[in-house]
């Protein structure tokens, strides 16, 4: 037990929990005190002493499922038939089948056609019942995903393949048929919504079930070392805005969110405090009061530093596109800490979209609106920094004053254009600040066409930017 | 010292007799933190029970809740003990001519003048209590460290006294809106729990025992109502005491079902943005 707890917590620490030594001391006080065959409080005390960081708690989960997944009896792996456990499974499907299509009588479920299988699916699902969507699930797998034991593919494609055949998709447009009918008639758009609403969320969580079946089946095949180390994915705040997958996007935003909030009190807070300004007469004669007119304790006024002004110039064509979102999304949930901000995007056209932040209080609306609206194409819709600077020097060079801090974005792949570095040159003379974030790994900074080097020299600073934690640190430093 | 609980299933069970209704991750929480001695950090949205958690547990237990609220500029004096200088200095005035200076010397360093806050409190008391930190996140990390050695140690020390130790471990929570990133150290010595929106079944059984008069159907649906708009992408998601402040809205209307009018109608009881009530008005189909 030791040694697999000790391997757990350095897979944590692997996949960059910060696990201190007392905190693996207290894990292991903690399960001493949890009966261990309860997998859930076993996974509860665990967490309550390893995971200080909800956003963290995913990372957790999977390496637990890997490293525990095959330990307790109702997880073991079974071979379909001759075992107790799929027999009990096969009773409740048949009672189900008599309930409902009535067509009972197939004699283990390794005999049930695939259309019979797809229908005891959708009773399952239906009605909820989540032991027979498990034992639906190992079924599907192990007929579906063709798993070899050895074979070195990893487990989306055995995910893939499963739900291919199963076509959740129409299951779910079958099933919403079925309710239908079941009301006889017309559902109202409310109660279809919510209909719609409960049916999606069962059958992700049957996706689930499939999912955790091919772990724990890739985990028994490979040993639970290997596996981690296959499934093991950045924390929410490491991941690359340039190679995101879709799911991690959506977890970007969400992690946005609280993100946005935290800063904003950081950035307050230090806006607050820090040093002391001039006395305050009027409260130190305020509390003088306290001590019979004797100012004992003297006040003093706390300087209110100007918020800064703020120009963002951001490349949003289509590989760094992400970032700039990202960027924007960020500044403007802040925007309350800047006493104004203004958005220009470019391509090889430059298009401002401050308005765009303005008439809506919903900043994914905005953002959805610009990548749809703004003119951002002047001749073949590849980036041209050079020409779209060069706009913008024309057009709005003259409202950049003393107060205002530019933030270029962008990774500078100017496809062999002229570079116009001269407007940056002159806009670091009128601004405060001028700053260029980079989505790229700086090793790949001025390699082929990219010239940030030639923009960077003019500017006050270029800042690699990769992930949520480097623009985080970055939005702090600026405010 | 006897620990407080048995088992999971008895926290558990005891929270639902006050009304509060645990899932596993809270009730096995609550009952690790009686086992090892330690402080629980609970974090998660506004309006998730977290305060409620503590003064359930206080309640269950027939602990006395103690409770610090945290905000910025809290200090010593307000969260741990302060000396009675007034007493003090009247004490020093009365008996001018009598006593030699260290008597008083002594004298005035003693528990009489001693005002104990919260945490001293909490530490001193001889009955069983709960202490609970309220949103500890709006201290600032200086501030922090005034908790570390109660919490590690249950003991506070005082200079003019030397260090005055916990007679009973109590049960301490702490909370906190995730508004800033706490200290390592701080979290550290607390066990996490995280307290998330509950699952759409939890909190239809929190609607049905929380609000007097209404029906099963009822919750059944505002439940389902619930879970949807909180998929939305809204500037504030609604928080369970919302939601029970709309079922609360609904059974005074004397409603046993809801339709979309009336949905609509009342949804400004769940969101509090024009935008997001708009915007799930529109994806609810209830416009």
């Amino acid at each position: 037990m030791l040694d697999l707890l000790s391997g757990f917590i350095v897979e944590l620490r692997n996949a960059g929990l910060p696990v201190s030594l007392t905190e693996n001391l207290d894990a292991m006080t903690a399960i001493s005190h949890i009966p261990l065959e309860d997998r859930e409080a076993f996974k509860y005390a665990l967490g309550a002493t390893l995971v200080k960081n909800h956003a963290h708690w995913r990372s957790f989960e999977t390496v637990f499922e890997v490293y525990f997944s095959l330990r307790g009896p109702e997880y073991s792996i079974t071979d379909g038939d001759g075992d107790g456990s799929i027999d009990d499974f096969l009773r409740q499907m048949q009672d189900a089948q008599m309930k409902g299509e009535g067509n009972g009588g197939a004699g283990g479920m390794d005999q049930l056609t695939p259309e019979e299988l797809m229908n005891i699916l959708m009773n399952a699902l239906m009605n909820g019942d989540q032991a027979m969507m498990r034992a639906l699930a190992r079924q599907a797998v192990q007929r579906f995903a063709g798993m070899e034991p050895g074979r070195p593919v990893g487990g989306t494609y055995y995910l893939y393949r499963t739900l291919r055949n199963l076509d959740l998709d129409g299951m779910s447009e079958k099933m919403m048929e079925a309710s239908r009918q079941e009301v006889g008639g017309e559902l109202t758009k409310l109660e279809e919504r919510l209909e719609r609403d409960e049916y999606n969320h069962r059958i992700e969580q049957f996706k689930q079930e499939v999912e955790a079946e091919i772990r724990r089946r890739l985990v028994a095949d490979r040993g639970a070392e290997a596996m981690a180390k296959t499934l093991r994915k950045p924390l929410p705040e490491d991941v690359e805005f340039m190679h995101a997958s879709r799911d991690e996007m959506q977890n970007l935003k969400k992690a946005l969110q609280p993100l946005t909030r935290k800063l904003a009190a950081k950035l307050a807070r230090k806006r607050r405090h820090g040093r002391k300004g001039p006395l305050d007469f009027r409260n130190t004669v305020r509390h003088s009061l306290a001590y019979g007119g004797v100012p004992a304790e003297p006040k003093f006024k706390y300087p209110r530093p100007a918020k800064p002004e703020l120009i963002v110039v951001a490349d949003i064509s289509g590989s760094v596109a992400a970032f700039a979102r990202f960027t924007l999304m960020l500044v403007y949930a802040l925007s309350n800490q800047f006493s104004k901000v203004r958005a220009f995007v470019f391509i090889d056209g430059i298009d401002e979209v401050t308005d765009y932040f303005k008439k809506t209080e919903d900043v994914s609306e905005a953002i959805q609106r610009i990548n749809t609206e703004a003119d951002v194409i002047w001749v073949d819709g590849h980036s041209d920094y050079g020409h779209a600077f060069e706009v913008f020097w024309d057009k709005w060079g003259t409202e950049i004053n003393p107060k205002s801090s530019v933030i270029l974005l962008g990774d500078a792949r100017n496809n062999y254009h002229a570079s116009q570095a001269w407007v940056i040159k002159e806009m670091k003379q009128k601004a405060r600040k001028v700053y260029w974030l980079n989505p790229e790994p700086r090793s790949y900074w001025n390699t082929g066409d990219s010239i940030v080097g030639e923009y960077g020299v003019h500017t006050d600073g270029v800042f690699e930017c990769r992930n949520l934690r480097q623009l985080e640190a970055f939005v702090e430093k600026l405010a | 010292m006897a620990p407080r609980f048995e088992s999971v299933q008895q926290v558990r069970d005891g929270l639902k007799a006050v009304n509060y209704l645990a899932d596993d991750g809270i009730a096995g929480v609550a009952f690790l933190a009686d086992r090892l001695g330690k402080p629980i950090l609970v974090e998660g949205p506004a309006g998730t029970g977290k305060t409620q958690l503590a003064k359930s547990i206080a309640e269950m237990t027939g602990a006395r809740l103690i409770r610090l609220q945290c905000y910025e500029g809290l200090d010593e004096s307000k969260a741990l003990y302060e000396w009675n200088y007034k007493k003090q200095l009247l004490r020093i005035q009365a008996d001018k001519n009598s006593d030699s200076w260290s008597d008083v010397h002594d004298d005035i360093f003693g528990d009489e003048f001693l005002l104990t806050r919260p945490l001293l409190e909490a530490i001193t008391a001889e009955e069983p209590v709960v202490l609970l930190i309220d949103e500890v996140d709006r201290v600032e990390v200086e501030t922090e460290a005034l908790l570390l050695e109660i919490l590690s140690e249950y003991q506070v020390s005082i200079p003019e006294l030397g260090t005055i130790t916990a007679k009973q471990i109590p049960m301490v929570f702490l909370t906190s809106n995730n508004t800033r990133e706490l200290s390592e150290a701080l979290k550290r010595r607390c066990l996490f729990l995280h307290v998330d929106y509950p699952q759409m079944d939890r909190e239809k059984e929190i609607v049905l025992t929380k609000v007097e008069g209404i029906t099963e159907m009822l919750a059944d649906q505002i439940a389902r109502i619930v879970r949807s708009i909180r998929q939305l992408d809204l500037k504030k998601a609604p928080s369970v005491s919302e939601t029970l402040d709309w079922a609360r809205t609904l059974v005074l209307l004397g409603l046993e079902t809801i339709d979309a009018e009336q949905a609509k109608e009342t949804l400004h009881v769940l969101l509090k943005y024009q935008t997001d009530i708009a915007k799930a008005a529109k994806e609810l189909s209830i416009d």
